[in-house]
């Protein structure tokens, strides 16, 4: 699972006492590896190559998250995507093992305005550019991101190429149009478990525990004593909700996309939880099937893709948005206590509220940028979910309270209370 | 929930004079909150003593009282007004602390006033160090350890306690940390120590763990009353640990820390102000972390908005003073709206797609003998702020915008030459905080030092260091190239990196119009981007730009009106502040009434200039002539307005002009003449006035034989400068010889003048506008010093309390005579001097003065606002200002000095300014005006006790008049052996003590164990006796009375007398307007 290769300069930790590296970049031009970014529209965008030498073709997304590129590019949920960041500074801190959502890389390929020419954190074991280098994704820097986001907001996502390797800019928009669409593609298929596994609560290598800088306890409770069995479904999910399910008083067992209900059953779990994923939600009716069958018997809890597969599974349908919520700003209310939080969201398709209340479930919360649906609640049974990302990473932390939520739900089912 | 009804009226208490630590940051947050409860229908009571502030313009507030504040000017206003609220989070640490004595000494309670936004409990929670860090520790946060100490024994255990050296000590409930410092030793530790005990009100500091070195941050966060939490805005110091934060430079956005220590810190903040108990509103949270380990200890924090939350919103285009005032009348921030993207809620948290740097700005050179490292105490007189798309863009952009000669990181200007420096001197400036040492940084590049060795002297995050190693290596490419040899894209990388074309030709061996030609023709163009607090996910509505070179402009379409630039006065300094902001916001609003567009240019994030609502059009850029240019060619401006912004845009006036911009009102050629000793003197000749005997020199030695010539005393001044830098009265050669090199080092190439100073001569300040028909006198101020005090420093009295009818009127003549002959369109001040009975005119600036806000007050005429109308080819008549206003109450200017904050520095009035602000006092009584404008610029004219007379031989014959009056109001004299002998001489009963050099107990002593209420000591000569200038250092830091002018001595004894003998009441200006009724 381990993906950082062994480089590591310690030498660099001791003498300044940072994870700063002593290797950098040269500002100078004679240092400058030329990239191309296309999108279908034809515009082309040239910049400085970094990364994997490779062309690629996806769909060009854009994220407003000032920090958290490393679990940015870790996030399964971006498979297939070129994510482009309106931060402009980025690479400043490294990267390190303990903030990968996934195995690696999943994103097709990363944009960003200016990639650090240096490497300036105690925590940080790796280069952005020499990780991307490892695994394969290329990466453009040094383009105008602001005018690729206007694009972006105003015509929508967009299939794109980006190229680290000599390409014309014909060739590059010509593959760029070439790529198959997002809508109606299964991405969870690439990105999901092979085979259920346990994921360990006390592998030092999962990093459960949260991070807290030595002397910051925020006294925080212990995890509660009594554990329930959760199956979670992966489709494509991110380590961080894993961790957090651990904390929070679960025993996660980790179950492939493709897994029927009544291999779950045989499992005798205590509850049902769905991850996020990549990929056009109306594309996996093999999985809304699959979680229409666990809805009765079940307490489930949905993030995501796994809202969406939840929408789907209740008999609601979803749309795609233009260009999506990716970033860590926004503001959610919970039209249920009032109250607003301010929320991590990566997705590109949302539930259709009025498919919702026909179904037996009804609306929980809204983005108050675009009044669409945030989250979903069975009217009758233990059953809800948020499209938005409760365990941040990265993001703020402010909907952690779900977890026990749904801690508490399973055990008030468990004592037949519900 | 919305607003609450059970409110009616709310009081607001201004931040009172701009001093270090507290400037026009709060006229803007003030400015936002009184517009945004006027908005929501309640009653707004503002109080300020503050007349240079926009807020306290009569429009802004239901009432406006520009009284003193303190205790029991406060309880009148409220008696009076009897407010339903007080909210006390908007006037800086002044209304902070004033609310809270309010409310200890039970006034609020009794008048039934709440306390809105924070409560009590809140504020002294997070004010108090022992108590907040309690809280923090209680909820599971790092502190620094620490002990708080309120004797010097138990100071010494506290280090004992800590172990090691250095160690941090902070007084407690003192102003940006003043008093406290760093000590590396027992000896430091002991001076520290007992100074801040001093200093501190409460007589405790704390005594701390050094965490110097360490990453600093801050965080500004938002609350509303529904537990709802936003972050604003995390900022990262560019300087480590050790520097006050107002004296640090800073980014915006964080740029080290990873998504975990960012959410960590995040949730931090919101642990604390619920700890803290902040209801509503805005507060600052810093915090510290440790490079090697990632250890984050919580700092302290401002459970009010701040200055750094000036700097956030300005950064973010979020309006959290607006915001907190709103948020403090019930709404939450769901309820409000974004009003920059207008479909997003104020429940969100920014987004930013470039970099904000700050940089601050030190005026040392003014105060002399002030040790220059910057420590924990706040020594900074103003700030730039910078917007560019990568820190190296917005730090070349804020160097060039500091204005201190340099043009950004190297390229020519000054600190930017091109030599190899001493390793000595680079590791001097490097090794210990000073505010030079961002110059060096890059001197440190040239000679080959590496990013580890200079992190080793700096602790500077290596990030940023090698954002500079960059630029450093940018230049050094360009300097093998020539504007014939530059491929385009290098040179659109080397403008992506910050560069001006200024700096370019100097790499280049090139001029300015050479490097600008070549890029336009080259395709390099500036683009203009949006700040619009979402990183374009949304679209904004709000013109507010910044410039950088990209693929798109995003500058809005023409709205068809005509379009007419301000530009602003850059970082405030000493003589160049508030006041001229108060006049560009002016102008903006002029503008915005007779149907033009206004774009505002300006570098200054304190500023109300710079709130996107001010103007139509808001650019935050630098105000150089290649920065200002482009906006106006940009933009299609019809006009610019220069005469508003101070020294800044006046020094670009001609090379604008010369670039076909169109200056509007008085002529650039004007304004300069008043440099043009020639030019001045033939339009005296033509009007038939006079001036003292005056030479210009372009040496030394020819300067020194022109002071000759015109005759000790002299004086001596650099020309093109405001606020008096480099300027003397000079009584001898030997100190003509002492100070000459510096008054020509102020502006290298530009003549020195010399005057013959007129000794014990009244001055005079008149403030006039005119149309280019007809010219009316705004307002006349008569100085309480003799001639010879820097008008910015100098009291003031309005209408002229010493001088007849017939002389006015000379006066008035000539005001008008220089307005024609000068053909002034706006407006125009004049200094003059009347000596036995004849007129002198010293200086004619015709432009927006110091003074203009505070007659406008006094005069009830918004001056500055008619000034632009003209400008634009208004007429006086049709505006309805045609009658110059003498105000039937008497009204006092006082300044506000900086001295606590420099140890060592002198401490008199001379022709340099030093003040760094202003208050204004108001009655129908001119000795009840006087003791306000004491009473408001503090400490206040004592009613009995002690006093601590000291004269130079000049003033003795007056002293004996002085003392026996005090004697007669009661008061006992101290005098030392001089002083004391005339006295008794002449039969008033006098105390004799010893000198500092005599022996003790001396005045220093007394004044320390509190047996001095007022200090009247006048100094000798141009450089003060050093045992004189401990005296006042020591009225200063314990807050007792001092005068050090003999005239200014006799207005105190009118105040004292009036204080004791007539009621000081309050009154709000609105009720002192005049009758003028303007169209």
């Amino acid at each position: 699972m381990w993906n950082f290769p062994p480089q590591v300069t310690q030498s660099a930790h001791k003498t300044l006492g940072t994870g700063h590296t002593t290797s950098f970049r040269s500002a100078l031009m004679s240092t400058f590896k030329p990239g191309v970014l296309a999108l279908e529209d034809g515009s082309v965008f040239r910049g400085r190559a970094f990364g994997a030498a490779a062309t690629i073709a996806g769909e060009c997304v854009f994220n407003t998250s000032m920090t958290g590129y490393q679990e940015i590019i870790t996030d399964p949920s971006y498979f297939g995507q070129i994510v482009t960041m309106t931060a402009v500074q980025v690479g400043n801190y490294g990267l390190t093992p303990a903030d990968e959502e996934s195995s690696g890389p999943k994103c097709a390929g990363f944009v960003v305005r200016e990639l650090s020419p240096v490497v300036s954190n105690w925590r940080s074991e790796i280069s952005l550019d020499a990780y991307l280098a490892k695994n394969g994704i290329p990466g453009l820097a040094e383009i105008d991101t602001r005018a690729l986001t206007k694009k972006l907001r105003v015509d929508g996502a967009m299939k794109s190429c980006l190229s680290t390797l000599p390409l014309s800019d014909e060739e590059a928009v010509k593959l760029a149009r070439s790529w198959r669409d997002m809508a109606g593609s299964d991405y969870v298929k690439d990105v999901t478990c092979k085979a259920p596994y346990l994921w360990s609560a006390s592998d030092a290598s999962n990093y459960n525990a949260a991070y807290l800088p030595i002397g910051t306890t925020f006294k925080a409770p212990p995890p509660p004593a009594k554990r329930f069995k959760v199956a979670a479904f992966d489709f494509g999910a991110k380590y961080t909700i894993f961790r957090k399910l651990v904390r929070h008083g679960f025993d996660v067992h980790v179950f492939p996309a493709t897994t029927r209900a009544e291999e779950i059953r045989e499992h005798k779990v205590d509850a049902v939880f769905l991850s996020n994923g990549p990929g056009d939600p109306a594309a996996l009716s093999y999985v809304h099937q699959t979680v229409t069958k666990l809805i009765p018997d079940y307490p489930i809890f949905g993030i995501c893709l796994g809202h969406q597969m939840l929408t789907h599974a209740l008999g609601g349908t979803t749309f795609k948005l233009k260009f999506g919520h990716r970033g860590g700003n926004q503001p959610v209310k919970n039209l249920e206590t009032g109250k607003v939080s301010i929320t991590a969201q990566n997705h590109g398709f949302a539930t259709d509220p009025a498919s919702l209340e026909k179904n037996g479930a009804k609306v929980t919360e809204i983005n108050l940028n675009d009044h669409t649906v945030e989250g979903l609640r069975h009217t009758q049974l233990p059953v809800f979910s948020v499209q938005y990302h409760p365990e941040a990473a990265p993001g703020p932390n402010d909907a952690d309270p779900l977890f026990v939520d749904f801690y508490n739900m399973v055990e008030a089912r468990k004592a037949g209370k519900i | 929930m919305p607003k609450r009804p059970d409110l009616k009226s709310i009081l607001i208490i201004g931040a009172g004079p701009i001093v270090i630590g507290q400037a026009c940051e709060f006229d803007y947050s003030g400015t936002q909150a009184c517009k945004a409860l006027r908005e929501e229908g309640y009653r707004v009571i503002l109080v300020n003593s503050n007349p240079a502030t926009i807020m306290t313009d009569p429009e802004f507030a239901d009432v406006t009282y520009i009284e003193p504040l303190n205790l029991e000017m406060l309880e009148k206003i409220i008696a009076t007004e009897r407010p339903s609220a007080l909210l006390p989070t908007l006037g800086g640490q002044t209304a902070l602390n004033l609310s809270m004595e309010l409310n200890k000494a039970g006034i609020l309670t009794k008048y039934g006033v709440e306390m809105i936004g924070a409560k009590p409990d809140a504020i002294n929670k997070g004010e108090d160090r022992e108590l907040f860090k309690q809280c923090m520790i209680k909820i599971g946060l790092d502190v620094a350890k620490s002990r708080t100490v309120k004797s010097m024994a138990e100071a010494r255990d506290a280090a004992d306690f800590l172990g090691a050296f250095p160690l941090i000590i902070r007084p407690s409930f003192t102003l940006g940390g003043s008093g406290g410092g760093i000590a590396y030793n027992k000896e430091e530790f002991e001076g520290i120590c007992a100074n801040g005990l001093d200093l501190s009100p409460v007589h405790e500091v704390l005594v701390e763990e050094c965490l110097l070195g360490w990453k600093e941050y801050e965080m500004e966060v938002m609350r509303d009353h529904k537990d709802q939490c936003v972050v604003i805005c995390s900022i990262e110091n560019f300087d480590p640990m050790g520097v006050h934060t107002g004296d640090s430079i800073t980014v915006a956005p964080a740029m080290t820390l990873t998504d975990k220590e960012y959410q960590v810190m995040r949730d931090a903040s919101f642990a604390v102000i619920r700890e803290i108990g902040v209801e509503t509103g805005g507060s600052n949270i810093q915090f510290s972390v440790d490079p090697v380990t990632g250890r984050m200890v919580v700092i302290e924090m401002n459970p009010r908005v701040s200055r750094s939350s000036a700097l956030a919103s300005k950064a973010t285009g979020f309006p959290i003073a607006k915001i907190a005032a709103k948020l403090a009348v019930g709404y939450t921030l769901d309820e409000l709206r974004n009003d920059i993207t207008r479909v997003t809620p104020a429940s969100f948290e920014p987004t930013i797609d470039y970099v904000v740097t700050k940089i601050p700005r030190f005026t040392f050179e003014k105060f002399l003998g002030a040790d220059t490292t910057l420590t924990s105490a706040m020594k900074s007189v103003g700030e730039a702020m910078a917007i560019g798309r990568t820190f190296k863009e917005s730090m070349q952009k804020c160097l060039r915008s500091l204005e201190v000669g340099s043009r950004g990181f190297g390229g020519g200007g000054k600190f930017g030459g091109d030599e190899i420096l001493d390793e000595k001197i680079i590791n001097a400036k490097l090794g210990t905080p000073n505010s030079e040492r961002v110059f060096y940084l890059r001197h440190a590049f040239r000679a080959g030092y590496s990013v580890e060795r200079i992190f080793e002297l700096t602790k500077i995050d290596p990030w940023f260091l090698h954002q500079l190693r960059e630029i450093h290596e940018m230049e050094q490419d360009l300097s093998t190239k020539t504007l014939k040899t530059i491929d385009v894209t290098t040179l659109r990388r080397a403008k992506q990196f910050g560069f001006c074309d200024a700096q370019l030709a100097h790499i280049f061996k090139s001029d300015l119009n050479a490097v600008r030609a070549h890029r336009k023709q080259a395709g390099v163009n500036t683009t203009y981007r949006l700040v619009d607090t979402c990183a374009a996910e949304f679209e904004a509505f709000t013109p507010y730009y910044y410039s950088s070179y990209g693929d798109e402009n995003e500058i809005l379409p023409p709205s068809g009106k005509k379009k007419i630039m301000i530009l602003g006065g850059g970082p405030n300094r000493i003589g160049q502040g508030i006041e001229f902001d108060y006049c560009c916001v002016h102008a903006s609003f002029a503008l915005r009434e007779i149907g033009y567009e206004s774009v505002m240019v300006n570098s200054n994030p304190e500023t109300v200039s710079t709130d996107y609502d001010t103007s139509d059009r808001l650019y935050f850029e630098p105000l150089t002539l290649e920065d200002v240019l482009e906006i106006y060619t940009q933009e299609k401006c019809d006009g610019v307005i220069v005469q508003f912004g101070g020294q800044t845009p006046l020094n670009l006036a001609t090379a604008l002009k010369a670039n076909g911009v169109n200056v509007i009102g008085t002529s650039p050629e004007s304004i300069e003449l008043a440099e043009d000793r020639k030019k001045f003197s033939a339009i005296l000749d033509a009007t038939g006035l006079k001036s003292p005997a005056n030479r210009t020199a372009m040496n030394e030695g020819d300067a020194l034989k022109a002071a000759k010539e015109v005759g000790f005393p002299v004086l001596l001044r650099p020309s093109f400068v405001l606020g008096g830098r480099g300027m003397f009265v000079v009584y001898s050669e030997e100190e003509f010889k002492a100070v000459v090199r510096q008054a020509f080092d102020v502006m290298p190439d530009k003549p020195v003048l010399i005057d013959k100073f007129l000794e014990d001569a009244i001055e005079l300040d008149v403030d006039c506008i005119s149309d280019g028909e007809t010219s009316v006198v705004g307002g006349m101020l008569e100085h309480i010093e003799f001639a010879g005090v820097h008008s910015g420093d100098a009291a003031m009295v309005m209408p002229p309390h010493t001088l007849n009818a017939a002389m006015l009127n000379t006066v008035r003549t000539a005001t008008y005579a220089l307005a024609k002959a000068l053909k002034v369109v706006g407006l125009m001040n004049v200094q003059f001097a009347i000596k036995d009975n004849e007129l002198y005119v010293l200086e004619v600036n015709p432009r927006a003065s110091r003074t203009v806000p505070f007659v406008a007050k006094a005069i009830g005429v918004p001056l500055a606002k008619l000034a632009a109308k003209v400008m634009t080819g208004a007429k006086l008549k049709d505006l309805g200002f045609t009658r110059e206003q003498t105000p039937k109450h008497w009204c006092v200017k006082e300044a506000v000095f900086p001295f606590v904050r420099f140890p060592g520095a002198t401490i008199a009035l001379g022709p340099e300014m030093r003040s760094t602000g202003e208050v204004m006092g108001i009655d129908a009584d001119l000795g009840v005006a006087f003791a306000k404008a004491q009473a408001a610029a503090k400490p206040g004219l004592p009613t009995k006790g002690n006093v601590f007379l000291s004269v130079k031989d000049a003033d003795k014959p007056r002293a004996t008049a002085l003392a026996r009056a005090l004697v007669e109001l009661g008061f006992t004299i101290h005098s030392t052996s001089g002083t004391a002998k005339t006295l008794a001489d002449n039969g008033v009963p006098v105390k004799r003590i010893s000198k500092i050099a005599e022996g003790r107990p001396n005045a220093v002593d007394m004044l320390k164990n509190g047996q001095i209420q007022l200090v009247i000591n006048t100094p000798a000569g141009m450089i003060p006796r050093q045992d004189e200038n401990k005296i006042r250092a020591a009225a200063y830091a314990h807050g007792v009375c001092l005068m050090t002018t003999i005239t200014g001595a006799f207005a105190a004894v009118e105040g004292i007398r009036a204080l004791r003998d007539k009621p000081v009441g309050v009154k709000p200006i609105q009720h002192y307007r005049g009758n003028v009724n303007l169209v």
